[in-house]
Order: structure tokens, then C-alpha cells, then sequence
């Protein structure tokens, strides 16, 4: 029914996908899995009109397509429900499904009943109760993507995509999901399921597509396969060689920062970890798993449940990130334009933004010599390529932004440093400098939390790693086991304890 | 006058040139002050006399103060809309304070700027810690303070007050009336605060990014309170002006002075979602206002058609700087 053959992207010199292909019947559940990283986004955007193709075909029922905006790939039969949804809060079920293309009665007043006459037929094809004039906000997160599937179905989507349903789903709503997808199936809707949760595959779906790196890797009858052969398919082996030697840690060093209990969300899973002095440890596990939320409770920038930390044994409570600064542990965020920089700020400004106690004149007065000189070392230590110390951020590349936001930690002395995707959109050669900036760091007795969603990054960095799925810690790994294999079981299949 | 471009700082050192001040924030306003200065000399003979340039200086002292104030909030990403009613009120008590209970001048002085700043912190603390929109949080104080001002005063303004309080409104030190210093003093104290401290450093960086600000372990909280504490303390310092020139506490003075002191760091080159802007140019914009006034009155034009004139060159203004970076 749809045929992708031979799909490339390239977004100016990059090419992302490298020739992928894609089959899926009517009446099939078809999943598609990967990394994240390895081209299922894309694809997907490709499918549904959102990026054009640089080569390659889409054929629905054989003829050719080409969808110049989601509008088309619409009108063609493909809906597609994404992991943010693009419901508006404050309208209801019905609002929401005609939104922007409402029926209209008399006087060109809108016809309400119509609407609603339509959208309950529609739930009940799904065989499911929705309410239907409450705002979607008062949904449950399972019953806002009913609405989005009913959204998509309201437009005769013939093929459907479920980017990461169940991300944010309990287990009973989960299980109506797949109900619901079973009687779409029945009634010859094809499918196109992504997840990171193995065991769902095995669930509900017929066939898999893998993609690794943007490569077309496989595709097969679930049957065909089992748990170990999906994941050595996802994660392939790869060798990385840009990483520092672990120089290894002893046993007997001292724990800097221990987390005795980190609970996310109350009635959620207790996690606990240690981290100790000259080590980098690693947080890895799927988006969405709550590695980020943990490293921001420990500073107070999430509200946690519950969260209970110990530095060098003594209790301790930061109320911000401010407190933190203030105990030597610093966090590179996640995000370097939305969280980490000041993009209107130059170099300068940002490395010294908090920081101004090591520059003080008459202890009101900012020295501005002292910081010129100050911030010139710091970037001299982490190499940043600019014009000078009051280049603006925003005319920097990914990499030397990220060694302006790590220079303005190393001109701290920190103790502990929390680096959130340290490498996120950075090429391979300033990858290499930042890992190596780590570990120099490290060296000097000092610790690191790092987050990351590249799993060949948490293992060749890492002298321990902390595997979180569904918001909590299922393993802690060491040595030997630090390989993608057994990191991406637990990821994906480790066991959960939930915590009244 | 390159250096203070906190901005756009890579002009450090370069001297002047007319290429890099054509490229600095404050190239616009100041061009725009140009251009309306001499148009109202061609309409009017008087208008370039010393005694006319001090007299616009000095009659934009009040909204020129007030404005300090609200650069320091809009920087920040915030606005005020309390500083007219909160100089309304300071300036009612003030003098009811000398009048009806008869304390020393300068205390009831003294007390009525603490006021001010005190009106300022709830303000802040409002917008900081209560997580409430700043522009709810001061169109309500606004309406509080300017009732309080009037249950207090009936409604009436309070008069006798000693005679030397006229010197805060038309004294002159020299020929420079004395409003015009306190107004050049408090703008070199305002640079200096925003140029040369941490906390100005912080103001810009909440305006830019709070988030970045805050996760890299700026106070950012207490920076925004302190915004609107300054602003508060602008607006009573703007009122000891205005007490002087009415010689009377007012409870009715300073009704839409908030908007001309938003218009005049707008019209300066700030951007109202914050983060990006020059104290100076604020400064600019303040005066630029008060030409307009002082020169549409000066060709004898209709105060009604004034107002239409004024809100037309604004739009015009910040049309033209709109993509300013």
C-alpha cells in the first residue's frame, strides 16, 4: 500500500538518510525503530509533506507522490499524531478535530451539532469514550491522543503514524491504545508505530523497519526476530575512537555528591546513585526517561517528589541552581540557545555572567581588566575559535558556544560539573576536544554527571553508567558492561519498581 | 561614549568613527532627536535660545526620571505601570505628612521616597515571587496607589508647604535649574549601575534569557525585585520634583505619566521584550518627547491635535527601528 524506496536527505552538505526504504500493507501495524539520532523523525516528516525528499519515491497504491506540505500528504490519506501534540488546551474534542476546517450551517454560523454528530461516530469507530465537550486540557494524556487519532481518522487517513504514543502513557492506557490500534488494523488502516519499549513491538506490531545512522538496516516479520537480535540490529557496532582513555577510577575514592532518594513525580520509582570523586558518570536511557529531571531536581530546578542528596556525607538541600554555584556543582544545560547562553551577550559576558565576585573593584564595581584578562585565559583553556572576547554568541558555531558555556564553569572552581547532551549538534572534531576537556577535568580530582542520548558517547566517556527508563534508575553499570547491548536492554526492557 | 554599548561591546576601543556610531543603539533616537530639533527651529525662531533648551529640559525632568525606572524593569523583560500613580501618591503624602501632622520637611521628604521604594518591593515581589504577569500586578498597585492617594487627600490638593521645597522644582543652580541636575545625576548614577556592576550585567541577562540566567546560578529573583524597587524609588524621586514645582501634593498629578515614560525608553531604542537597550537612549527618547511638546505648543497647535501628533511620530519611530539589533 505505501512504498518509500531509496529516501536521501540531505540538509545542505549533510546527508541524514543514506537510501531508505519503507513498506507498509493495509491492515498492518509496522514498526519502525532506531537509535535516536538514526533518521526516524526525518523519515517520518518526509512521509507526511512536512521535508521534501532529496532522492528517492513515496508510491501510495502504487502511484507516484510527491507532497509539497503536510497538507497534501493530508489530503492523500496520511495523518500523522506527534510525541508534542498540536491539540490547543482550552477547546474540546470537537473543537479540536474541525479546527480550521469547521462546518459551517446557516448564515455560515458554525454548525456544532454536525461536528459533534461526526466526531462521535469517529469514537465510536475507535470504540472508545471520549468526552467530548470538556476542554482537551482536562484529558487524560491517553485520551488527547484519542482525540489527535480521531483528529486524523476525521480526515480519512488511511495511513496512520504514531510517533512515541505510549512515551508518556501509564500501562492500563497503554493497553487501550493498543485496543484501539488493533481495531484500526481490522478495519485495514496501515499503521506506522514508533517506540523505544521492545516488549510493545512484540505486542503489537506485524513487521520492522530498522534504521541506524540514517541507514537502512532491515526489515523483517516481528516473528522472525527476538529482543537481542532487534537490539544488536539498532545499535550495530560501531568503533569510536575519539574518545580519552578512561584512566579508571579507584574503588576507595571519596563520594563527592550521593543521591539517597530522587523520586520524579510522586507514586513514581525511587532512584538513588553516587558519584565519586574523579569519575565521569554517565546517565543514559531513552528521551523521556527522566535523566534530565533528575540532574535539575538535584539542584532544585525541577519540583521533585522527593529528593534527598548528600555532598561529601553532609545533607543538603539547594533551593536553585544558585545554591548549587554556591556548593561547586555547575549544570551545562540541555538546550545551549534556550538554557545555556545569553545569545545577545558576547563571549565575554557570558562567561563571567556568574561570576562577577572574581572581578569585584571597591566590591561594587565590575574590574573590567581583570575580567577581559580572565576571560581571555578561559578561552585560551577550552580553545574557543572566535574574533575575540566580545564576539557575539550567536556568531559562534554549535562547538565553540558549547566551550563558551564550559569555560564559564572552568573559570569556577567547581567541583562538580552536570553536562546535559554536552555534544549535542556539534561536529566530530570539536566532540573529541570537549571529551577531552572532561576528562581533564576529572583528572584534577573533580566529578562529572554526564546526559546523553548517543549511546556510543555515554559508553566511551563513562567509568559508570546509570540506565534510566520510565523516570527512575533500573541498572547501574560498570566495567565490562558498559556496551550497548546491555545498556539498551535495560533501557528498554529493565524492570521498574513503582514507589507509593 | 563607545564603551557603554554593553550591547554591542566589540566597538570597545575603536574611538569614534562615524561608521561604528552609526552601527551603536543609540544611532536611531539620536538621529530622530536631530531631525525633530530642527524641524521645530525652522517653525519656530525661539526654539534653540538657551533659555527654551533648559526649559524643555526642565520640563522633562519628571517623565526623564520616571523613565530611569522603567528601563531598568523593561531590560529585565518587565514593565511598570504604577510609577505615575506611585508619584501621585508619595507626593500627597509627602505633603500631607509636613501639613497635617506637621513632621520636619525633610523627613516627610525622606519618608515619602522610602514609600515610594517600599511600594516598588511589593511590586517586585509580586511580579518575582507571587509568579504573576508585571503588567497585571502594577495596573492593580497603579490603581491602589492612585486611591489611596485621593481617600487620603479627599481628592483636593494639600498646599502650604515651606517655601524652600520650590527649590526641587524651579531653582537654579547657576542657569541650570536644579530638576535638570537631579535628573543628569540620577541617569550617570543609572549607567553606572547598569555598565560597570554585576547587578546591571544580571538585569540585561534576565532580558535576554531568564532561563539560562537562572540555571547558571544568577539570583535571578531577587535581581527582579530589585528592578521594581528602583523603579519605585525613581518615582518618588520624580515626585519630590513635582511637589516642588506645584508646591502642593497632588493627589490627581502624573494620570498617564507612565505611558510617556514607556514611550521614552521605547522611542531611546530599547526592546520592550527586554534584554537589549542603553540608558542614554532612554534619555534621548525622554527629551525628543519633550520637544515635541514643548515645540507643537510653541507653533500654537491644538492640544488635542498634540496628542494625535505624539502617538503618530511613535508609530513612526518604532516602525523605523523595528529590526534595530
Amino acid at each position: 500500500m505505501l512504498e518509500l524506496n531509496g529516501i536521501k536527505k540531505r540538509f545542505g552538505r549533510i546527508e541524514v538518510l543514506h537510501g531508505v526504504d519503507l513498506r507498509v500493507h493495509a491492515g498492518e501495524v509496522h514498526a519502525l525503530l532506531g537509535e535516536n539520532g538514526a533518521g526516524k523523525s526525518t523519515l517520518m516528516k518526509i512521509l507526511t509533506g512536512i521535508l521534501q525528499p532529496s532522492e528517492g519515491t513515496i508510491r501510495i497504491d502504487g502511484a507516484e507522490r510527491h507532497f509539497a506540505d503536510y497538507d497534501e500528504a493530508i489530503a492523500a490519506g496520511v495523518g500523522i499524531v506527534f510525541q508534542e501534540f498540536s491539540l490547543i488546551p482550552y477547546l474540546d474534542a470537537v473543537e479540536n478535530m474541525f479546527l480550521g476546517r469547521e462546518l459551517r450551517g446557516r448564515f455560515g454560523l458554525l454548525d456544532r451539532r454536525a461536528m459533534r454528530a461526526r466526531a462521535r461516530e469517529i469514537m465510536r469507530q475507535l470504540a472508545v469514550d471520549v468526552p467530548l465537550d470538556v476542554p482537551v486540557a482536562r484529558l487524560s494524556v491517553a485520551e488527547q491522543q484519542f482525540v489527535e487519532i480521531a483528529k486524523a481518522l476525521s480526515l480519512n487517513a488511511r495511513i496512520l503514524v504514531l510517533d512515541e504514543p505510549t512515551a508518556t502513557l501509564t500501562p492500563s492506557e497503554v493497553e487501550h491504545l493498543f485496543a484501539v490500534m488493533r481495531e484500526l488494523r481490522r478495519q485495514d488502516v496501515a499503521i506506522i508505530f514508533i517506540s523505544h519499549h521492545l516488549e510493545e513491538i512484540f505486542e503489537i506490531c506485524d513487521r520492522i523497519t530498522v534504521l541506524r545512522d540514517g541507514q537502512f538496516v532491515g526489515s523483517c516479520a516481528v516473528s522472525e526476530v527476538d529482543n537481542d537480535r532487534v537490539v544488536e540490529m539498532m545499535v550495530g557496532r560501531r568503533i569510536e575512537s575519539s574518545f580519552p582513555p578512561k584512566p579508571g577510577v579507584d574503588p576507595a575514592a571519596p563520594v563527592v555528591l550521593e543521591a539517597e532518594e530522587v523520586q520524579l513525580r510522586r507514586g513514581g520509582p525511587v532512584s538513588r546513585f553516587e558519584l565519586r570523586s574523579g569519575e565521569i558518570l554517565g546517565f543514559a536511557g531513552l528521551v523521556g526517561s527522566g535523566r534530565t529531571e533528575t540532574v535539575l531536581a538535584l539542584l532544585g530546578a525541577y519540583p521533585a517528589a522527593r529528593c534527598k542528596v548528600r555532598m561529601d556525607g553532609v545533607e543538603k538541600r539547594f533551593s536553585g541552581p544558585d545554591e548549587g554555584l554556591a556548593h561547586g556543582i555547575g549544570l551545562l544545560p540541555e538546550s545551549r540557545k534556550d538554557e545555556g547562553l545569553i545569545t545577545s551577550f558576547s563571549i565575554l559576558q557570558n562567561v563571567s555572567l556568574n561570576n562577577y565576585g572574581k572581578y569585584r573593584r571597591n566590591h561594587w564595581f565590575i574590574d573590567l581588566r581583570k575580567e577581559l584578562d580572565c576571560t581571555t585565559a578561559a578561552m585560551a583553556a577550552v580553545r574557543v575559535k572566535a574574533q575575540g572576547p566580545h564576539a557575539r554568541v550567536d556568531t559562534l558555531s554549535g562547538g565553540n558556544q558549547q566551550k563558551v558555556v564550559i569555560a564559564r564553569w572552568l573559570n569556577h572552581d567547581m567541583r562538580v560539573l552536570i553536562f546535559d547532551e554536552p555534544t549535542r549538534g556539534i561536529d566530530v572534531g570539536a566532540k573529541a576536544e570537549i571529551y577531552a576537556l572532561m576528562r581533564a577535568f576529572t583528572a584534577r580530582g573533580h566529578s562529572i554527571i554526564t546526559v546523553s542520548s548517543e549511546l556510543p558517547e555515554v559508553i566511551g566517556l563513562s567509568d559508570r553508567v546509570c540506565v534510566f527508563r520510565q523516570g527512575g534508575i533500573v541498572a547501574t553499570v560498570e566495567g565490562a558492561d558498559i556496551n550497548s547491548e546491555t545498556i539498551m536492554t535495560h533501557a528498554t526492557t529493565g524492570r521498574v519498581e513503582h514507589v507509593a | 561614549m563607545s564603551h557603554d554599548t554593553v550591547t554591542a561591546p566589540e566597538e570597545k576601543g575603536r574611538g569614534f568613527s562615524p561608521a561604528s556610531l552609526l552601527r551603536s543603539p543609540l544611532a536611531l533616537p539620536l538621529i530622530g532627536l536631530i531631525v525633530v530639533s530642527c524641524l521645530m527651529g525652522l517653525a519656530s525662531d525661539n526654539f534653540f535660545s538657551l533659555n527654551n533648551i533648559l526649559n524643555v529640559l526642565r520640563q522633562v525632568s519628571v517623565v526623564g526620571v520616571l523613565a530611569v525606572g522603567m528601563t531598568f524593569v523593561i531590560l529585565t523583560g518587565g514593565i511598570d505601570l504604577s510609577v505615575g500613580a506611585v508619584m501621585a501618591l508619595v507626593g500627597t503624602l509627602s505633603a500631607g505628612m509636613m501639613v497635617n501632622i506637621g513632621l520636619p520637611a525633610p523627613l516627610a521628604l525622606v519618608a515619602g521616597i522610602a514609600l515610594g521604594l517600599a511600594l516598588g518591593v511589593v511590586n517586585g515581589a509580586l511580579v518575582a515571587w507571587g509568579r504573576m504577569p508585571a503588567i497585571i500586578v502594577t495596573l492593580a498597585t497603579m490603581g491602589m496607589a492612585r486611591g489611596l492617594g485621593l481617600i487620603y487627600s479627599g481628592g483636593y490638593p494639600i498646599s502650604g508647604l515651606p517655601s524652600w521645597i520650590s527649590w526641587f522644582g524651579i531653582g537654579r543652580i547657576g542657569v541650570i535649574p536644579v530638576p535638570v541636575i537631579m535628573m543628569a545625576l540620577i541617569y550617570a548614577v543609572a549607567w553606572v549601575v547598569l555598565q560597570r556592576t554585576a547587578f546591571g550585567r544580571h538585569v540585561y541577562a534576565i532580558g535576554g534569557n531568564e532561563t539560562a540566567a537562572r540555571l547558571s546560578g544568577v539570583k535571578t529573583r531577587r535581581v527582579q525585585l530589585a528592578v521594581y524597587a528602583i523603579s519605585g524609588l525613581t518615582a518618588s524621586l520624580a515626585a519630590v520634583i513635582l511637589t516642588g514645582r506645584l508646591m502642593s501634593g497632588q493627589p490627581n498629578a502624573g494620570v498617564g505619566f507612565e505611558l510617556d515614560a514607556i514611550a521614552a525608553v521605547v522611542l531611546g531604542g530599547t526592546a520592550i521584550a527586554g534584554g537589549r537597550g542603553l540608558i542614554l537612549g532612554t534619555l534621548i527618547g525622554a527629551v525628543l518627547l519633550g520637544i515635541l511638546n514643548n515645540g507643537l505648543n510653541l507653533m500654537g497647535i491644538n492640544p488635542y491635535l498634540q496628542d494625535v501628533i505624539k502617538g503618530f511620530i511613535i508609530l513612526l519611530a518604532i516602525y523605523i527601528g523595528r529590526d534595530w539589533r
